[in-house]
C-alpha cells in the first residue's frame, strides 16, 4: 500500500537497507508459497511423461526419456472422452437452465408487485442455510423414483435447484437497479413484459449473468458428491468420478494415473486462464452474497 | 432508448391506469404471467431442495434400508444411536478440528498473503493467478495427485530427505495421529486462494488515503495495519471466516478420495460417515438422522454467527463488495 510516504522514509541508509531486506523477505515467502502450489501440479504433469518404472526408481525427477504413451493412450481410448463429454453436457445444461430459471424468477421478484412476493423470495433464501449433503439421501431416493439415476438430468436438475438461491440473490438487486423509466418507455413502444425481460433486461444484465454462469460452470464441472451418488454406472461418470475410477483401476501404474489427472485438470485450467478475471470476480461476489 | 421526459412518464402512468372493464382480464393475465416466470425456478426448488430436506427429517424417524415399506417408526432412536456412535461423534470432533485449524492457521495465512499481494511489485498478478488455481480444479483430481505425492517414499518424502528434514517424514495418510493434519494441509492448499481473493477484494475497498494520512501523522506500518486496515477489513474477515467455518463442517470430497475416513475412522468427517452409513450401507433412516444433525449444527452456527457477529455489518458499509 503506502509504504512510500512513511515519514521515516527520509533517506537514511539504515532505513533503506531495512526496507530492502523486507522486500526480499516478502518476495522469498511469496515465491515459496507459489512453489508449494505449483510443484504438486507440475509433478503430475511431468510424471505423466515418465514411466512408472522411472517414478519408482526416482519419485522426483525429469522424464528420461520423455514418454508420451501415457497421454496418447488415454487420449485415444474411450473413457476419458466419455467422461469429458458427460461433464460437458452436465455443465452446459446446468448453466443454461440456471441462467434461464433464475433470471426469470429474479425478474418478477425484483420488478413486479404481487402478493406473496417477499414470502417467495424468503423461501428461496432459506435454501442458503442447507447444504446439499443434508438432502442427499432423500434426493437419491427421489431421483430413483423419477428414474433419473444414471442420467445426466439427475445431476443437472438438483444442482440447478441448489444453485438457485445464490443466483436469485445476485440477480435481484441488479435487476432492481435498472430504472423503471426504461421499462415504461419499452411499454409505450409496445414491448410486452416478456419482451422487456428478454430484449432489454437480460442484455443490460450481462455482468450479473456472467457471474451466475461462472458459478454454475465451475461448481458443476467440479461437483463430486452429487454425481457420486446419482451416477453409479461408469459410462455416465463425469471427469471427477472418472479420475477416481482410473486411480482405483491402475493403482500400480502411478504414471498413467498422473497423466489422467493432468488431462482432467486441463479443461478447468484452460477455462480459468481464459476467463480469470470473470472467475475471480464472480466466485468472490457469489460467495459473499450467497 | 432516448431519455424520457416527465411527459412520457405521465403518459406511461396513464397507460397503466386505463383499466375499467379490461382491468380484471388484465390482472388475470398479470397473475398468469407472474406464475409463468416464477414456476420453473419454484418447481425445481421445491422438488429438489425443499422436499428432500423435509424428507430427511421424516426418514430420520424410521429404521429403514430404503427398500422395505416405511413402517418401522423409532422416533428419536436414530438420533440416540448417532450420539452414541463413537465414529459419528469422532467425525464431529474431526470437523471441529479442521474448523479450528482453518480459522487459526489457514485464514491468517490467506490474509497475510492478501496484504502482501496488494502491494505493488512485479509478478503480483501472476502470483494471484497461481494462488487461486487449485480452487478451480476438482477435489477428485487434487485428491488423487496428493495421494501420490504423499505416498510412502514418494516425492514429498524424497524432498524432505534431500533438504535434511528426513527425520520429519511420516506415514502422512496412514498414521492415525497425523492423518487429519495432513488432510487439513491439503484442504488449505486447495482453498486458501479463495479466502485470499475475498480479502484482496475487501482491501481494495479501503481508501488508501486513510493509511497515507496515518503515515503522515507518524503511524508505523504495523500501527496502520492494526488500527486502520484490519478494523476496516472487519466485515470481509467476518464473511471469510463464516464461509471457511461452514466449509469445514461440509468437508467431503478430498477426504473421501484420499483416505475414505481411514485409517480406522481416524479421518472420518460428518459427511463421509453419513454417506458410508446412509448410502453405501443403505441405512437410510440412520443416515438421514446424521444428515439432520449435520444440518442442525450448520444452521445453529449460521444463526448464532449472524446474530452475534454479522449484525454489525450493515449493507453499504465502507468495505462492502461491489459487483
Amino acid at each position: 500500500m503506502s509504504i512510500a510516504i512513511h515519514p521515516e522514509s527520509a533517506p537514511t541508509s539504515a532505513g533503506r537497507a531495512w526496507r530492502a531486506i523486507n522486500r526480499v523477505l516478502l518476495y522469498a515467502i511469496l515465491v515459496f508459497v507459489a512453489a508449494l502450489v505449483i510443484v504438486p501440479m507440475l509433478y503430475a504433469v511431468l510424471s505423466g511423461f515418465r514411466s512408472t518404472g522411472q517414478l519408482a526408481a526416482q519419485p522426483l525427477g525429469l522424464p528420461d526419456p520423455w514418454i508420451t504413451s501415457n497421454y496418447t493412450e488415454i487420449l485415444t481410448s474411450g473413457p476419458f472422452w466419455q467422461a469429458f463429454g458427460n461433464s460437458a453436457i452436465i455443465a452446459v445444461l446446468s448453466t443454461v437452465i440456471t441462467l434461464i430459471t433464475s433470471s426469470m424468477a429474479a425478474f418478477v421478484l425484483a420488478r413486479v408487485q404481487f402478493r406473496g412476493r417477499n414470502a417467495v423470495f424468503n423461501l428461496f433464501t432459506l435454501g442458503l442455510l442447507f447444504p446439499l449433503s443434508v438432502a442427499i439421501l432423500p434426493l437419491f431416493l427421489l431421483l430413483h423414483d423419477l428414474h433419473l439415476l444414471n442420467n445426466p438430468w439427475g445431476v443437472i436438475l438438483p444442482s440447478v435447484a441448489f444453485g438457485l438461491p445464490t443466483s436469485i440473490i445476485i440477480l435481484r438487486p441488479f435487476f432492481r437497479s435498472i430504472p423503471s423509466e426504461i421499462e415504461d418507455a419499452a411499454g409505450i413502444d409496445g414491448c410486452t413484459r416478456f419482451g422487456f425481460y428478454w430484449r432489454i433486461l437480460l442484455p443490460m444484465s450481462r455482468p450479473a449473468l456472467s457471474t451466475i454462469a461462472v458459478l454454475a460452470i465451475v461448481s458443476s464441472w467440479n461437483a463430486f458428491l452429487l454425481p457420486l451418488v446419482v451416477l453409479s454406472n461408469p459410462d455416465t461418470h463425469t471427469l471427477p468420478l472418472a479420475v477416481r475410477d482410473f486411480s482405483a483401476q491402475y493403482t500400480q501404474d502411478t504414471a498413467r494415473v498422473l497423466a489422467f489427472a493432468t488431462l482432467s485438470m486441463l479443461p478447468a485450467l484452460a477455462f480459468y486462464i481464459g476467463a480469470e478475471r470473470q472467475i475471480i470476480a464472480g466466485l468472490g461476489s457469489g460467495a459473499v452474497k450467497g | 432508448m432516448a431519455s424520457n421526459s416527465a411527459a412520457t412518464d405521465r403518459l406511461a402512468a396513464g397507460v397503466r391506469q386505463d383499466d375499467g372493464s379490461a382491468g380484471r382480464r388484465r390482472s388475470l393475465r398479470q397473475s398468469a404471467e407472474i406464475a409463468l416466470f416464477l414456476l420453473p425456478a419454484l418447481l425445481l426448488f421445491i422438488v429438489f431442495v425443499l422436499i428432500p430436506l423435509v424428507e430427511a427429517v421424516y426418514y430420520s424417524g424410521f429404521k429403514w434400508n430404503g427398500l422395505e415399506p416405511l413402517t418401522n417408526w423409532i422416533g428419536f432412536g436414530n438420533y440416540q444411536l448417532a450420539l452414541a456412535d463413537k465414529f459419528f461423534t469422532g467425525a464431529i470432533a474431526h470437523n471441529v478440528f479442521i474448523l479450528a485449524l482453518s480459522l487459526g492457521v489457514q485464514q491468517p495465512i490467506a490474509l497475510a498473503l492478501a496484504l502482501a499481494l496488494t502491494r505493488n511489485f512485479r509478478g503480483r498478478t501472476f502470483m494471484r493467478l497461481v494462488f487461486f488455481t487449485p480452487y478451480v480444479i476438482s477435489e477428485a483430481t487434487i485428491g488423487v495427485i496428493w495421494l501420490l505425492v504423499l505416498q510412502p517414499h514418494g516425492p514429498l518424502d524424497q524432498i524432505l530427505g534431500a533438504v535434511g528434514l528426513g527425520q520429519f517424514i511420516q506415514l502422512w495418510l496412514a498414521d492415525r495421529s497425523i492423518v487429519l493434519t495432513t488432510l487439513f494441509v491439503v484442504i488449505s492448499w486447495q482453498y486458501f486462494g479463495f479466502s485470499m481473493i475475498l480479502y484482496m477484494a475487501g482491501l481494495t475497498q479501503i481508501p488508501t488515503e486513510l493509511r497515507e494520512a496515518a503515515a503522515i501523522d507518524g503511524a508505523s506500518g504495523a500501527q496502520g495495519l492494526r488500527y486502520i486496515t484490519l478494523p476496516l477489513l472487519g466485515p470481509t474477515i467476518r464473511v471469510a471466516v463464516f464461509l471457511s467455518a461452514i466449509g469445514s463442517l461440509q468437508v467431503f470430497g478430498l477426504v473421501f478420495i484420499m483416505t475414505s475416513g481411514g485409517p480406522f475412522h481416524a479421518s472420518d468427517t460428518m459427511v463421509t460417515w453419513m454417506i458410508e452409513q446412509g448410502y453405501t450401507r443403505t441405512a437410510l433412516g440412520y443416515g438421514a438422522a446424521m444428515a439432520v444433525i449435520l444440518g442442525a449444527i450448520g444452521l445453529l452456527f449460521s444463526l448464532l454467527y449472524q446474530r452475534f457477529v454479522l449484525r454489525r455489518d450493515i449493507e453499504g458499509s465502507i468495505t462492502s463488495f461491489a459487483g
